[in-house]
């Protein structure tokens, strides 16, 4: 009984997003005709693109105990720098190796101040944020780069019917996926998250595995770096502020959890497409700009309080099983203080 | 008088979502007693106490205090009704001074509705004088010891004028001199007419300061009797419903070729020339007072922690420690007596705790196999009898001795030479430290070799080939089984002892 009671409970927080996500496509569907079109899609698709890519990297990182605000920032330096190469070198492979380098080269320091000089990831991340958008302005001193030519293909070109930075999200989901669940590091990474010092204990190079970590990141950023500038069609200094927050969203909403330890690829994606499809339908049904601000935020409040209280609930199930043992009693102590 | 129940408990039950935890329970307190609850863990002493606390509500059964009926909605309404609660696991906020931890909660104010520090500084420094702790109140916490923390909160527990304490297992983590410092208080608070429910594994001190003893088994009360009528076996063969009778199934074994050498092992203040030698199919005892270094010890043998200088020797090898990794590597395992914090990533499941420490083996091409991996764990955890739903629970969800079997898992599936076990009994039941007893028999029967740190001295001495005896950094003392005895291993803990070992 008690048994069956906790297969049903596994099943149904594993899969809750999904169902949420479902639920929404549906009554989005019949809450607006045009919702289902085809040019809808593929436009909600191409506007998710770039944020769902960086939601990979901050779930990776969240999951390790960590997470990266300078993402917006570092998006828009490693945009900059890849359409100048583009314009300078002509070769859209280099200007994506550029992108992608300089996304990576941000991400080692923010990894370097944060495991080896054990500065805190917010703090860290920050300072980097206000740094690479300072270089990224520096270096176009202010001004937008225009006319990038054959450099749009990769923001809004398509293979075929489907968009190719539709393209590019399902290869970074898929590798989130992969890397999460089936690899070494993959593992490592959630134990670090969950525990790091029982993970020093068993053996695991915490060092490397946050420095890994931070470098898929940057891998992650830079590439969408190159997307968005392309589908803007401009090198843009000042793009992409904030993104590294809508990112955080999605990954939260999908159920990864702040304190570390928990998160899934496919929960991230999840999200990423609940908050999408959340502002296509306002837009659609023509809510006011001000108002679908605080319905996200409204959301983002509930999410995280609805993970907290199903982390509360299981603990105090817990409690009752596992008594005499420790489960819930640092919550039940700071209670008996109060 | 003396016989009146302070507190009395009537039909009390309680279940949570899936569990009974408690069924018709009857339990009385005389007044200034001391009542010893003990059971194996699961029994539902903690669910009992708690629901004494207030933390929880009884689903049927009435609370009487001197008589009368009460209910007890949380934990402050069970001050009020003058009943403190001192936690077995310590719960501390580590930036906070002394004195702010001792009136957390019940600050005084003053006129003006702020916090009178100055009423605390007062309080705070009579109260220490009273029991004689030389620290001054604005100490932070995280700069004292475990054990003065845990007495402090019985201190502070004291400072409530309650006249019904309940302690949960209150000496697991101070020393044994402390621990007669907390009996000589007991013995005052009873003799003021307080009454106490001691909570506690230990058998020994158990019937040292018992008047009364209940046995709680799987939610119920086995007996309540007159601790003078009762003795260790029976206790136990109460609580675990069968009766133990080879406490400690120790084998005489053939030993073999030296597997680790310790040569001079120093580390700054910490520890000095540790040297020892460990035998394969030896089990060696490292006992000491609290301080006396060997955690410290161990932790740097295991590469936890740097040492300055000196040599270590693994099968003949020497072995530069400097990550977790050398000595793994090298067949060297450490269970840390900080199980929540170095042993379990709790929030994962029992399969990729497991695995941690052992993931190469199930790597094939940079891909994890999770059926490989599924069937070796499934295979371990059946060996160390892990109870457990399936292995994808949390390893939260398990109790303290599941969690124990969990860390013996993960290790034993790297097929070490060397175990370092630091308290590997410390917090669980009775039932499951025999297995881990036993379990270290099968060890050394497969010519491994233990090291097994504890500050319960009848388990050292009822299974280690050999004691070595640490204080204050040193080892003072190497015991041969022969010679075993308690006396002779506290005078080498004790042996050039100040009144402040502690440091």
């Amino acid at each position: 009984m008690e048994i069956r009671n906790n297969v049903w409970s596994t099943l149904k927080k594993r899969y809750s997003i999904y169902m949420i996500l479902m639920a929404l496509f549906i009554i989005c569907s019949l809450a607006n005709p045009n919702f289902l079109s085809i040019g809808n899609m593929t436009n909600i698709s191409r506007q998710l693109a770039v944020t769902t890519i960086l939601a990979f990297g901050e779930t990776i990182l969240i999951i390790c105990g960590m997470l990266d605000l300078s993402a917006g920032s570092v998006l828009a330096l490693s945009g900059v720098f890849a359409v100048f190469t583009y314009k300078a070198t002509g070769s859209l492979l280099t200007a994506v190796i550029v992108g992608i380098l300089t996304g990576v080269i941000c991400n080692l320091i923010n990894a370097l101040m944060i495991s080896t000089f054990k500065a805190p990831p917010f703090i860290a991340t920050l300072a980097m944020m206000t740094v690479a958008r300072g270089i990224a302005l520096l270096f176009t001193k202010g001004q937008n780069i225009l006319g990038l030519g054959d450099f749009v293909v990769l923001g809004q070109g398509s293979v075929g019917p489907i968009p190719i930075p539709i393209i590019f999200l399902v290869v970074i989901a898929a590798l989130t996926w992969y890397v999460l669940r089936h690899t070494r590091f993959g593992r490592s990474i959630y134990a670090v998250g969950g525990n790091e010092e029982a993970s020093v204990a068993s053996g695991i190079n915490v060092r490397k595995v946050k420095y890994t970590a931070f470098i898929i990141n940057g891998i992650f950023v830079g590439l969408a770096g190159v997307l968005f500038m392309s589908r803007v069609n401009a090198g843009l200094p000042n793009g992409a502020v904030g993104y590294e927050f809508t990112a955080l969203t999605a990954a939260i909403i999908g159920g990864t959890s702040f304190s570390g330890g928990i998160g899934t690829a496919g929960g991230t994606l999840a999200g990423a497409f609940i908050v999408g499809f959340l502002d296509n339908i306002m837009n659609l049904t023509n809510v006011d700009s001000y108002i679908q601000q605080i319905i996200r935020g409204a959301i983002i409040a509930l999410a995280v309080i609805y993970d907290i209280r199903s982390k509360t609930r299981r603990t105090k199930s817990l409690v009752a099983r596992a008594d005499g043992n420790d489960s819930g009693k640092k919550e039940e102590a700071v209670k008996a203080r109060a | 008088m003396k016989n009146a129940p302070k507190l009395e408990l009537r039909g009390v039950e309680k279940s949570f979502p899936g569990v009974k935890a408690l069924s018709n329970v009857n339990f009385s307190v005389k007044k200034g007693t001391v009542h010893v609850l003990c059971g194996e863990n699961g029994a539902g002493k903690s669910t009992l106490m708690k629901i004494i606390n207030g933390i929880h509500q009884p689903d049927a059964g009435h609370i009487l205090i001197d008589g009368e009926e009460v209910k007890i909605h949380n934990p402050i309404e069970a001050r009020k009704c003058g009943i403190s609660m001192i936690f077995q696991e310590l719960n501390y906020i580590p930036e906070i001074t002394i004195e702010q931890n001792m009136f957390l909660g019940s600050e005084p104010l003053t006129r003006l509705g702020s916090v009178d520090w100055r009423e605390i500084r007062r309080r705070t420094l009579e109260l220490m004088k009273s029991e004689s702790l030389q620290y001054s109140p604005d100490t932070r916490l995280k700069d004292l010891t475990v054990s003065d923390i845990q007495m402090l909160e019985i201190l502070k527990a004291i400072s409530y004028d309650s006249d019904i304490i309940i302690m949960d297992e209150p000496t697991s983590a101070i020393t044994n001199r402390e621990v007669e410092v907390l009996f000589k208080k007991i013995g005052e608070l009873k003799s003021k007419g307080v009454s106490i429910i001691y909570i506690s594994h230990k058998m020994e001190e158990i019937f040292r300061i018992a008047d009364d003893i209940t046995v709680m088994r799987d939610g119920s009360v086995v007996d309540t009797l007159p601790a003078d009528e009762l003795d260790i076996d029976t206790v136990i063969s109460m609580m675990v419903g069968r009766k133990i009778t080879n406490v400690y199934p120790k084998e005489k074994l053939e030993i073999g070729n030296h597997v680790l050498e310790v040569q001079d092992l120093t580390c700054g203040n910490t520890f000095r020339n540790v040297s020892f030698n460990l035998r394969a199919g030896e089990i060696i005892g490292f006992a000491g007072l609290m301080g006396a270094g060997r955690t410290e010890v161990a932790r740097a043998i295991f590469g936890l922690d740097p040492y300055t200088s000196g040599k270590i020797k693994i099968k003949g090898k020497e072995v530069k420690v400097r990550a977790v990794n050398d000595s793994i590597k090298n067949g060297l395992v450490m269970l840390s007596e900080d199980r929540k914090r170095y042993g379990i990533v709790p929030i994962r499941s029992i399969r990729e705790n497991v695995s941690l420490p052992n993931l190469k083996q199930f790597i094939k091409k940079g891909r994890l196999h999770t059926k490989k991996e599924k069937n070796i764990v499934k295979s371990i955890c059946e060996r160390m009898r892990v109870k457990a739903p399936t292995l994808d629970t949390t390893v939260d969800a398990l109790s303290g001795g599941n969690q124990q079997k969990v860390v013996l898992a993960k290790w034993m599936l790297r097929d070490p030479d060397i175990l370092i076990l630091d308290e590997p009994t410390r917090g669980i039941d009775v039932g499951a430290k025999y297995e881990i007893y036993k379990l270290m028999t099968e060890l050394a029967h497969e010519k491994k070799a233990v090291i097994m740190i504890s500050s319960e001295l009848p388990e050292l001495l009822g299974m280690c080939d050999r004691i070595y005896v640490m204080s204050k950094g040193a080892i003072t003392g190497e015991i041969k089984r022969e010679c075993f005895s308690q006396e002779l291993v506290m005078k080498y803990a004790t042996g050039t002892l100040t009144s402040n070992e502690v440091k």
